[in-house]
């Protein structure tokens, strides 16, 4: 019993290890697609949020300024994807797939012209970094310590979601924001500002995205590398739409995505099952689940297709 | 239309900017040689990447080091992913480089294939000796199951739970090295010592690696031995989260965390680059094995020492001489391992 019990922490621990950076991008993803714009640049955006949040906390020595700083820096280019694919109607996809050659060459620019050319950031003290709710609190070996033991940020993306899905089905705003996605020419014949919803979304999608690769680095590691985001943002995008579009569904589809992850570290456990089986177990859980257990998902009706003012 | 004119200004200025970033990174390291003639060594890296904080970036580190100290022109390639290798390769041999060094064994093949078709030019191989006959290929063998010993002596003698972890990145026979060597080392310092294992399957998966490090520590480890690049990051940061022992690999990594870098098993791989680099500036490089060990200080235990304890920084000395005379053989091979201690390390 005492072994499950301590599994079954090591697997939770692991999960809100994986968790909170693809539900951070997932729910910025979330506003983007919901308001007919799709944001193909959440990597390249989390990897911005995840070079700026280390700079900021390294400068300021306060992690919850870098956290925010990193949410800026996404929503920067949150603005720049906005301009491009509201304002001037250009290809969505080919905005969002320039933001993710764009971003990380930005990144990595400035992290080698800040550190004397090194294009990985110096580590962070422990108090540079994110704090965890309850540490001290509870025997460093214990179950208790494993599950509830994590960081404070950890906790607020599951407050995060609770609010944009309230936002989303509770007020007007949010009620606008899925119209404008459906049918943005009814919208506009009935006094809503298309370009200034949309704005809106793209930029707040910008700075979740921003706020999921700060998690990483101030958080996950202790440290900004190249290697840091390597796809997360791709599997918060599927993540979303594996939740049909909406921030409850996509909670469950990161909880699932990091629990396949919590999964492969206790099967990696003393090697008894091949590692090669083990990487697979995500990517083949995925399809079944698609599969056999996910309905059709109904994409926003206006999603991808630019939309212009008729002169 | 004046939008769409824009718009396609505003695409090619962000291409523009990238170009510009991805020629940056490929030039920088480049410097010229004023006196005598030039001489170009390229190095292609594994899907560590040279930010991995150990094997690539300390290979680096010794090529830019002979670049600057014996200008010569050095450069690099980076490979994302295993297709990589051959391009990579095939780059260096487009433009014309005297000497092309591969880092680690999984460039075999495609170093292999790349000498056998350009018999002209030089090669040197980290971690492989199967193109030892072959003449125009140099390969730099490490005894780094020498370092993991001492570093398992460590692990052994420190251990309070009497338990410690070795999480490494990927197996191969160089890789399992390093188990051999710190198996032998934890057990022989402290028989009753048990070792818990995991296989990450990734250099790169920092995540994973700080999963792994929860891991062990949930099923009692306090030190644990990561040999993993980047993945191995994770081990680190997991370890001094919950604020016990890792033990850092290839390089000194004692500054990623000062109070809970126990030491480090050293491989250095940059005196080997710098070093191949040299012998090819000055014509004198051979084909066949080139070992490098403890007696030549091609493998060591870190020089940061400050964690550990007088006594242990003693044992190790003994035992770094006892191996040096050869009184101690250090297991290399799984049949060598298993005939001393058992079947017990499971990642082969």
């Amino acid at each position: 019993m005492d072994v499950i019990i301590q599994n079954l922490g090591i697997i939770i621990n692991a999960t809100l290890t994986a968790t909170p950076p693809l539900l951070f991008a997932a729910l910025g993803s979330c506003f983007s697609e919901r308001s007919g714009v799709i944001n193909i640049g959440i990597e390249g955006m989390m990897t911005i949020g995840a070079f700026s949040g280390v700079v900021a906390a390294l400068l300021t020595g306060n992690p919850w300024l870098g956290f925010f700083c990193g949410g800026l820096a996404g929503a920067l280019f949150g603005v720049i994807h906005a301009i491009v694919c509201i304002s001037f109607g250009a290809d969505q996809t080919i905005s969002g797939t320039a933001i993710n050659f764009l971003a990380p060459g930005i990144a990595i620019f400035f992290c080698k012209a800040i550190y004397k050319n090194s294009s990985q950031t110096p580590s962070l003290d422990t108090v540079q970094k994110l704090p965890k709710l309850f540490d001290g609190v509870f025997p460093v070996r214990s179950f208790w310590n494993n599950v509830l033991n994590t960081y404070t940020a950890t906790y607020l993306c599951f407050i995060l979601a609770v609010f944009i899905w309230f936002l989303f089905y509770k007020t007007s705003f949010g009620m606008r924001l899925r119209a404008v996605g459906e049918h943005p020419k009814a919208c506009e014949t009935q006094g809503i500002n298309v370009f200034k919803v949309r704005y809106i979304c793209v930029i707040a999608s910008g700075f979740l995205a921003g706020l999921g690769g700060a998690y990483v680095t101030l958080a996950t590691v202790n440290q900004f590398r190249p290697s840091v985001i390597v796809g997360q943002g791709f599997i918060a995008i599927a993540a979303v739409i594996f939740g049909k579009f909406t921030p409850q569904g996509s909670v469950k589809a990161c909880l699932f995505f990091g629990l396949c992850s919590g999964i492969k570290t206790l099967a990696a456990n003393g090697n008894y099952v091949s590692p090669d089986l083990i990487s697979m177990i995500p990517y083949i859980v995925t399809i079944i689940t698609l599969v056999l257990f996910v309905g059709k998902t109904r994409i926003p009706a206006a999603n991808g297709k630019p939309y212009l003012k008729v002169k | 239309m004046k939008k769409r004119l824009l718009s396609y200004i505003l695409v090619l200025t962000m291409v523009l900017i990238m170009t510009a970033c991805g020629s940056d990174k490929e030039k920088e390291t480049t410097s010229t040689n004023t006196t005598g003639k030039s001489v170009k060594v390229g190095l292609v890296t594994d899907v560590g990447g040279v930010n991995d904080g150990s094997f690539n970036q300390s290979s680096l580190e010794g090529l830019q080091r002979a670049g600057k100290e014996l200008g010569i022109q050095v450069n690099y390639l980076e490979s994302k992913t295993d297709a990589d290798y051959k391009p990579n390769i095939q780059t260096f041999l487009e433009d014309d480089y005297d000497l092309i060094i591969c880092i680690g064994k999984w460039l075999e093949d495609a170093t292999r294939e790349a000498a056998e078709d350009n018999p002209k030019k030089k090669f040197a191989i980290i971690d492989d000796m199967s193109m030892a006959d072959m003449p125009n290929v140099t390969s730099i063998m490490f005894e780094q199951s020498q370092s993991a010993y001492l570093a398992g002596i460590a692990a052994g003698k420190m251990t309070k739970t009497n338990t410690v972890g070795f999480v490494i990145g990927r197996t191969n026979e160089i890789m399992n090295q390093f188990g051999y060597g710190y198996f032998s080392g934890v057990l022989d310092a402290n028989s009753n010592a048990k070792i818990l294992q995991i296989n990450a399957n990734s250099f790169t998966d920092t995540a994973a690696g700080k999963s792994a490090a929860v891991n062990m520590v949930t099923n009692g480890a306090d030190i644990i031995f990561q040999a993993a690049g980047a993945t191995g990051l994770g081990v680190i940061e997991g370890c001094k989260e919950s604020n016990i022992w890792a033990i850092g690999v290839d390089s000194d990594q004692s500054s990623l965390a000062p109070k809970n870098i126990l030491t480090s098993a050293m491989k250095r791989v940059d005196n080997a680059c710098y070093d191949i680099a040299k012998c090819c500036q000055e014509g004198t490089i051979k084909s066949g094995v080139i070992t490098y060990d403890l007696k030549n200080q091609g493998v060591d235990i870190a020089p940061t020492k400050t964690n550990l304890t007088d006594d242990v920084v003693k044992a190790i000395e003994e035992t770094k001489q006892k191996i040096k005379s050869g009184e101690i053989t250090v297991p290399k091979t799984k049949k060598e391992f298993e005939k001393k201690y058992g079947d017990i390390y499971e990642l082969d």
